[in-house]
């Protein structure tokens, strides 16, 4: 037993970088004030210094220009801002086309629209998630506005190809959204095949409550947030300026040496499990995969027990379990690409970060061998096979 | 560690009684199915005096799951059938100190699965009280329990069922799918399995007409 607590559910949040909080704490206890206009106070000034040079750390990263960098109070906001602005923008009622297994703010956001009249059109995934181009070329017609399908998935890590969607949209004269939360800063994005993106601190170390949505020149986009005259009038209130500041310094601190680590240790977890664990399906594409994300379903067991037991041992995994959830429905996410409920309720989700190590990820293999090994005796499935 | 689970929950979950199968049991049952959620197996061996003489469970679910399965089958141990019978999901609740409310589905399952393994020996031990002879309602009511794998809701809910006749002990069942499915012969399986024990039924006829 060690004593440690594993965390690999970095997916769901991550820890903060003490760099970033270094980075953070002048703009809480000597540069606090609110960004002002470059005619205002000294204070002011520095303040919105920290602000655009933050803007300008994040526009970089992507390749965009500084005013394409909207700052929002994480991915949901960003990604509600993208779909209810765009729509918005729209004259009359417009039409939307989101994949199955988007993550909540997106998908939560177009049922909303359709609700109000716009009209949705939800793509299916294949076996692995990826969506079909001939597919989505299929479903654009006239009126539709804007397409939203992300760049890697929450929990099976699938990455769709952003540059043959972008290319079709473009072609077809519809703007495209991508939800960038699991990718930015870990699998390259380029901006010229996407018109908007939403990005987030809490997943890559930085703080919780700041994200931006990059909003691509021309596109026209209906204010969500009503308050002054901020973020070039696309986004009301006080900027969250410790937070932009911190976002960038997290931006600034991963490299692709941390990105190969992490691919490393994935594969590490992957090759393991599937060796050492008899009866078990990897969620998602084993190429095409976002650097810190395993998805594996142990058969015969359920999820929330795995997830429990793992607990209990001081490791943080999540699952895909309907047991586990708080709606009681298995993840729309395993059911898109199988629609299989078995298939959801022993699955299991260990996602990485930056403080993770090889040594745990051995660690999480030899807890998961015993713990699957225990609810296997337990259950009634799978007997069979092993007789 | 925070848990919404009691102590007594969690220590049932990590370490169950009563776990596995009775080859030569007197009752069993299966609540619940592999494709809609968690499921749980009951087997009983009852003595001359109708009273549980052993009893174990097997669980493919979550913590609630195994600790109900572990706390009922040590509250039915012992017990004549007729006060088994009537252990509720509250009585298991209230034994292991709570159970979150929202688990209460998951529990619940193995509740059924010991109603429902004393039914099965009554059934096969001819003890059922008010003997009315099986209609097709009751067939019907006995196949809400056979799950369709392919969507995790019954049969009937599904309308896998095309149509169902009872004469003179000899229940024949049309399920509207081809021979040859996957799930052809695990459905053929569940179905005998709900039927057959039902005191005057003599024989199960599953006939599969799909195309």
């Amino acid at each position: 037993m060690i004593d440690e607590r594993i965390y690999l559910d970095n997916a769901s949040s991550t820890r903060l970088d003490e760099r970033v909080m270094e980075a953070i704490k002048p703009y809480l206890y000597e540069k606090y004030a609110v960004a002002t206009s470059d005619f205002g106070h000294t204070m002011g000034v520095d303040a919105k210094e920290g602000l655009e040079s933050a803007r300008e750390t994040i526009a970089s990263k992507l390749g965009a220009d500084v005013s394409e960098i909207v700052f929002t109070s994480g991915n949901a906001e960003s990604s509600n801002l993208a779909l209810k602005g765009v729509m918005g923008a729209v004259e009359n009622k417009g039409h939307l086309i989101i994949s199955a297994i988007e993550d909540f703010p997106v998908l939560h956001t177009a049922k909303k629209l359709e609700k109000q009249g716009h009209e949705l059109t939800i793509l299916s995934v294949d076996k692995d998630g990826f969506i079909s181009l001939s597919d989505l070329k299929d479903e654009i017609k006239e009126n539709t506005a804007l397409v939203s399908i992300q760049h890697g998935n929450q929990e099976i890590g699938t990455l769709q190809n952003i540059p043959e969607i972008g290319k079709l949209c473009a072609d077809e004269g519809v703007l495209f959204h991508t939800d960038a939360t699991h990718t930015f800063t870990r699998v390259p994005i380029d901006v010229k095949y996407v018109d908007l993106i939403t990005i987030s601190a809490h997943t890559i170390h930085g703080p919780k409550g700041i994200g931006a949505l990059y909003v691509s020149d021309g596109v026209k986009l209906e204010k969500q947030m009503e308050g002054g005259f901020q973020e070039k009038g696309r986004r009301g209130g006080l900027e969250n300026i410790p937070g932009a500041v911190g976002f960038a310094r997290a931006v600034e601190l991963v490299d692709e040496e941390e990105n190969e680590r992490l691919k490393e240790m994935r594969d590490h977890l992957i090759e393991r499990i599937q060796e050492e664990i008899p009866d078990t399906t990897l969620n998602g594409s084993r190429e095409k995969r976002i650097p810190q994300n395993a998805n594996i379903t142990f058969h015969y067991v359920e999820g929330e027990s795995i997830t429990l037991h793992m607990d209990m041992r001081g490791v943080a995994v999540s699952t895909g379990s309907a047991c586990f959830s708080a709606s009681l429905e298995a993840s729309h996410v395993i059911l898109g690409i199988g629609g299989d409920h078995e298939r959801a309720h022993g699955s299991v989700r260990f996602s990485l970060g930056r403080f993770n190590t090889m040594e745990e990820m051995d660690h999480t293999v030899e807890h998961m061998k015993e713990i699957v090994g225990r609810l296997r005796e337990i259950s009634p499935l799978g007997k069979e096979v092993k007789k | 560690m925070k848990s919404p689970y009691t102590e007594k929950v969690i220590e049932y979950f990590k370490n169950p009684k009563n776990v596995g199968v009775i080859e030569d049991a007197d009752g069993k049952a299966q609540e619940g199915s592999p494709a809609c959620g968690d499921m749980v197996k009951v087997y009983i061996k009852v003595d001359e005096e109708q009273v549980i003489e052993d009893i174990k469970f097997e669980s493919y679910g979550c913590a609630s799951n195994i600790a109900t399965g572990s706390i009922i089958t040590e509250m039915a141990k012992g017990m004549p059938i007729d006060d088994a019978k009537k252990i509720t999901w509250q009585d298991a609740a209230d034994e292991l100190g709570g159970l979150p409310p929202v688990k209460a589905h998951c529990s619940v399952l193995a509740i059924d699965g010991l109603r429902a393994a004393i039914s099965d020996y009554e059934e096969r031990h001819g003890l059922i009280e008010d003997k009315e002879p099986t209609t097709v309602e009751v067939v019907e009511d006995r196949l809400k329990r056979v799950m369709n794998p392919m969507t995790g809701l019954d049969v009937i809910k599904t309308d896998l069922i095309h149509d169902i006749s009872v004469e003179e002990g000899v229940v024949t069942i049309y399920v509207d799918l081809d021979e040859e499915h996957q799930f052809a012969n695990a459905i053929k399986e569940d179905i005998k399995e709900k039927v057959e024990p039902i005191w005057d039924v003599k024989k199960v006829e599953v006939h599969f007409e799909g195309d």
